[in-house]
C-alpha cells in the first residue's frame, strides 16, 4: 500500500474514497458490536449481502459494519441512508423483504419499525427517536459511519485531519493551551484537567516518554470506553498522537480488558491499518513526529483501572498500586514520564483540536465542560449509552431519555460511577451530570456508569454487591483497603441476614471514613462510597432490617419466606419445573406448596411465574 | 502442553519479562488454564523467577491454575447485570449442575464462572458459554442452555 507521506496525500487520499463511493445510491448502517453481535448481527450482516448480491444491488448499496450505536436492547439495528429509515430487532430472514421492499421501493416495513415504549408509536427515523433526540452525540454519532475495520472510512469524514493540523501548525506547548482551554477533564472517573496533566508530563525531564490510554474498563455497568474503542478506534488513536506530539512521547500502549475480544481485536487491525500507510510510524505526514503504539491485554484485575497499578501491569507485574507523592505524569510506567487517560478523554481530543478549544468550552456547565457518555441500565425502559451535554440533569437522563422505570412502578434511586460512586434517591435528580455537583451529593460521575433501581431492589443489598466486589478486587496491598472493606461488608452482611444492631451504623460510618482517608489508591478511597451513600439517603431500610428484620424490598434471603398464593396461580407447574432444589412439589393440576426445609429462597420460581403468585414474606 | 504451541507463543517474546501477562494470556487461551509446566518454561524462557510467574498467575482473574470444564458458562455479575437476577442464574446452574463456582463439575463438562462486566449491561442479564453470547437470560433459559449442552454432550459420546 502507498504510505501517506503528506498532508496533501491525506487530502487527495480522502477525496479519493470520496470519490468512489459516489456509485452508492443508499447505504445501509448495521450494528455489529457486542451487544448487537449477540443478537447475532453478524447473520443479519451476511444475510443482506447475500440478498443484494441476488438482487444485483452489490454495486449500488453500500453495507457498512459499524461499531457500537448504543441502543443495544433494539438489536440487531438498521439504518438505511438517505432516509435515515431505522429498523430494529432484525433477524437474517428479515433480509429479503428490506431489500426488495425499502431498498428497491421505498416502501417501509412497519413490523421491523422501532414501536417507543412511552407512547406506543411507531418510529421512521432514527433522528425521531426519543431516546437519541434529547442527547448530543458528538463522539457516539461517528460510530455510524466508520466500520472499525477500514480505516479509508475514518478517513473518508475527516479523520486523522486534527493530527495533520497539529503537526503542520501547532507547536506542543499549543496543543496543550488549546486542551487546557477547552477545559478538558479526564473521562475516567477522577475528572482530573487534562491540560494540566499534559504539562507535567511536558515539563518533565527526559526523552523517552509514554502516552497511554487506559481501556480497562473494570467498572461493572459501564462500557462506552468498549464502544467508543471497539467502534472507533482511529478516533482513540488520533487523539493518542495528538496527545504524544504535546508530550513529547514516542511510544504509546492501548490497555484494553481482554473481557472486550471485540475492542482488541477491532484495536489491532485498525493500528495495522494505521501502520501500512504510514499513519503510524517515522516522520508521520513527512514532519519529525514518530509513533508507535502497542496493544496490552488486562488481566481482569479491577484495580488496575488505576494508574500505578495499570502501567505495573504493562510491565508485566502484579497489579498493585503504589503511593503517588511523585505523579505518574512524571515517574509512570518504567519510571519515565507518563501521560494516561481514559479512552473517552483521548477520543474527545482530535475534536477539541479540529473545532477549537472555544466551541468545546462553549458546551457543558462552569466546571465539566464538553459531552459524557453515560451507561443507562437498569430497571428502566430504554436501556443502552446515552451521550448528554454536562450540566444535563439525572431527571432528564432518567426520564426524557431513559422512558422512566421499566415495570411501571417508582424509580427508587440511580447509582452512579460504579463501585466508586454512590447511590443518589429520585429526590436528588434536580441534580446536573457534572463532576462536582455529584461529589458533592456523595456520588461521582466516575466512568458513568447509571444504574436505575426500582422497588425492587433493596439498598442493603446493593452496598453487599458493591463491598463483595470491592472486597474481591482490593489487590490487598495497603491495610486500610484490606482489612476496612472486610470489616464493613461484615457488618452489611449481618444486618441483610437478621443480625444487625443498632450501633453498627454508627460503626459503619466510622470505618468507612477511616478507610476513606487512609488507604493508598483510589480503589480504597473510594470504597466506602456505596455503603456510606445508601445509608445517607436509605437509612429506613438499613433500620427495617435491624429493628423490624424484614427486607422491604423482598431480596434479602434470610429475612424472607415464599409462599404461593392460591387465589392467582393458576397450577401450571412451572414452578415446579424451575425450582433447581425440587422445593416446590404438588400433583398435576393442583395448586403446589414450597417445601420450606428445601426452599434456599433463590428466587427462581418468583421469576418463572407468569402470574405473580408466588408471594414474598 | 505440547512444545512447538508453547514455542509460537514465545516466538519474539524470549527474555522480555514485560510480556509475562500477554503470554499467559495466549497460554491460558490455548490450554484453558496454566499447569504448573506452562509456569515453569514461561519462567525459564522469559527470564522471570517461578515465583514471579505463579504470583502474576494467581493475581489476575483472567488465569485459571486448575483445568476448565469442556464448556466454560460464564455469567456476567456486572451491576446491571445484577439488578436484573444474575444471582438466580448462578443458582440456577450451580444447582442443576451440582459444582459451585470456578470448579469444574465431575464429569468434566462444565466449569461454572462470573465474570464482573461484559460491557453488554444493556442486554442484561447475559451469560456466555464458551465464545457464545446470550442475553436477556432468565432461569429458565439457564435451564435449557445446560440441557442442551448435556444433550448434545450425549448424542457426541453416542455417536464416537
Amino acid at each position: 500500500m502507498n504510505k501517506i507521506h503528506s498532508l496533501d496525500r491525506l487530502r487527495n487520499f480522502r477525496q479519493g474514497i470520496i470519490d468512489q463511493r459516489k456509485k452508492f445510491a443508499a447505504t445501509m448502517i448495521i450494528c455489529g458490536g457486542t451487544g448487537c453481535q449477540a443478537s447475532r448481527s453478524k447473520d443479519v450482516i451476511e444475510a443482506i449481502q447475500n440478498e443484494l448480491a441476488s438482487q444485483g444491488l452489490t454495486e449500488k448499496v453500500h453495507v457498512r459494519a459499524t461499531g457500537c450505536h448504543g441502543f443495544c436492547e433494539q438489536g440487531p439495528i438498521l439504518v438505511i441512508e438517505p432516509g435515515n429509515i431505522f429498523y430494529c430487532h432484525l433477524t437474517p430472514e428479515d433480509a429479503q423483504e428490506i431489500v426488495s421492499k425499502t431498498i428497491q421501493k421505498n416502501e417501509i416495513i412497519e413490523r421491523l419499525q422501532y414501536k417507543d415504549p412511552v407512547s406506543g408509536n411507531r418510529i421512521l427515523t432514527e433522528a425521531e427517536i426519543p431516546f437519541y433526540r434529547a442527547q448530543n452525540r458528538l463522539l457516539l454519532s461517528m460510530n455510524r459511519l466508520v466500520n472499525p475495520g477500514d480505516i479509508e472510512d475514518y478517513i473518508a469524514i475527516g479523520g486523522y485531519s486534527a493530527l495533520g493540523k497539529t503537526l503542520a501548525e501547532l507547536s506542543p506547548d499549543a496543543v496543550i493551551q488549546e486542551i487546557t482551554a477547552a477545559g478538558l477533564r479526564g473521562r475516567g472517573g477522577g475528572g482530573f484537567p487534562t491540560g494540566k496533566k499534559w504539562t507535567e508530563t511536558r515539563n518533565a525531564d527526559g526523552d523517552e516518554k509514554y502516552v497511554i490510554c487506559n481501556a480497562d474498563e473494570g467498572d461493572p455497568g459501564a462500557y462506552m470506553d468498549r464502544c467508543v474503542l471497539e467502534g472507533n478506534p482511529h478516533l482513540v488513536i488520533e487523539g493518542m498522537m495528538i496527545g504524544a506530539w504535546a508530550v513529547g512521547a514516542f511510544k504509546g500502549y492501548i490497555y484494553v480488558r481482554n473481557e472486550y475480544p471485540l475492542a482488541v481485536k477491532n484495536t489491532r487491525i485498525a493500528i495495522q491499518q494505521a501502520r501500512d500507510l504510514g499513519i503510524l510510524g517515522e516522520n508521520i505526514f513527512g514532519s519529525s513526529f514518530s509513533f508507535d503504539i502497542e496493544i496490552a491485554r488486562g488481566g481482569g484485575a479491577f484495580v488496575c483501572g488505576e494508574s500505578t497499578a495499570l502501567m505495573a501491569s504493562i510491565e508485566g507485574k502484579v497489579g498493585e498500586p503504589r503511593a503517588k507523592d511523585v505523579h505518574t505524569a512524571v515517574d509512570g510506567l518504567w519510571h519515565k514520564p507518563t501521560t494516561l487517560n481514559n479512552v473517552e478523554t483521548w477520543a474527545n481530543v482530535p475534536a477539541i483540536i479540529h473545532n477549537g478549544s472555544a466551541w468545546f468550552a462553549a458546551m457543558g456547565s462552569k466546571g465539566s465542560k464538553g459531552t459524557k457518555i453515560l451507561a443507562l441500565t437498569g430497571h428502566i425502559k430504554n436501556t443502552g449509552l446515552v451521550e448528554v451535554e454536562m450540566g444535563t440533569t439525572l431527571n432528564s437522563v432518567v426520564f426524557d431519555i431513559g422512558g422512566g422505570s421499566s415495570d411501571g412502578k417508582a424509580v427508587k434511586a440511580v447509582q452512579t460511577g460504579g463501585p466508586s460512586g454512590g447511590c443518589l434517591p429520585v429526590d436528588k435528580f434536580h441534580l446536573p451530570v457534572d463532576f462536582d455537583e455529584l461529589y458533592a451529593a456523595g456520588s461521582m460521575i466516575g466512568s458513568g456508569g447509571f444504574v436505575v433501581m426500582g422497588q425492587n431492589t433493596c439498598m442493603v443489598d446493593v452496598a453487599k454487591y458493591f463491598l463483595t466486589f470491592l472486597q474481591d478486587e482490593s489487590c490487598g496491598k495497603c491495610v486500610p483497603c484490606r482489612l476496612g472493606i472486610d470489616r464493613m461488608l461484615e457488618i452489611v452482611t449481618d444486618i441483610t441476614e437478621g443480625r444487625g444492631k443498632p450501633e453498627q451504623l454508627d460503626l459503619l460510618e466510622e470505618l468507612g471514613a477511616t478507610t476513606s482517608e487512609t488507604s493508598l489508591c483510589g480503589l480504597g478511597k473510594t470504597a466506602a462510597n456505596p455503603a456510606l451513600s445508601t445509608l445517607r439517603y436509605f437509612r429506613e431500610e438499613y433500620e427495617a432490617h435491624i429493628h423490624n428484620k424484614k427486607c422491604p424490598a423482598g431480596m434479602c434471603q434470610a429475612l424472607i419466606t415464599y409462599q404461593i398464593d392460591s387465589e392467582t396461580c393458576t397450577a401450571c407447574g412451572a414452578c415446579m419445573t424451575a425450582c433447581p432444589y425440587k422445593a416446590i412439589t404438588g400433583e398435576k393440576k393442583q395448586i403446589p406448596t414450597i417445601q420450606l426445609e428445601l426452599c434456599q429462597k433463590c428466587g427462581i420460581c418468583r421469576s418463572e411465574c407468569k402470574f405473580e403468585s408466588i408471594q414474598v414474606n | 502442553m505440547p512444545q512447538t504451541t508453547l514455542d509460537t507463543i514465545l516466538d519474539g517474546r524470549r527474555s522480555q519479562p514485560h510480556q509475562l501477562i500477554e503470554v499467559l494470556q495466549d497460554v491460558q487461551a490455548q490450554n484453558g488454564y496454566i499447569s504448573e509446566e506452562a509456569m515453569r518454561a514461561v519462567s525459564k524462557e522469559l527470564g522471570v523467577t517461578l515465583l514471579e510467574v505463579y504470583r502474576v498467575a494467581s493475581f489476575y482473574k483472567a488465569f485459571s491454575l486448575s483445568p476448565r470444564g469442556k464448556n466454560v458458562i460464564t455469567v456476567c455479575t456486572g451491576t446491571a447485570c445484577h439488578v436484573r437476577g444474575a444471582k438466580l442464574l448462578i443458582n440456577q446452574a450451580t444447582a442443576q449442575i451440582g459444582v459451585e463456582t470456578g470448579k469444574m463439575s465431575a464429569d468434566g463438562l462444565f466449569t461454572i464462572e462470573n465474570v464482573n462486566c461484559l460491557g453488554a449491561c444493556a442486554l442484561g442479564p447475559v451469560v456466555t458459554t464458551n465464545t457464545d453470547y446470550h442475553h436477556h437470560m432468565s432461569p429458565g433459559k439457564m435451564r435449557k442452555l445446560i440441557k442442551s449442552y448435556q444433550k448434545n454432550n450425549k448424542e457426541e459420546a453416542a455417536n464416537e
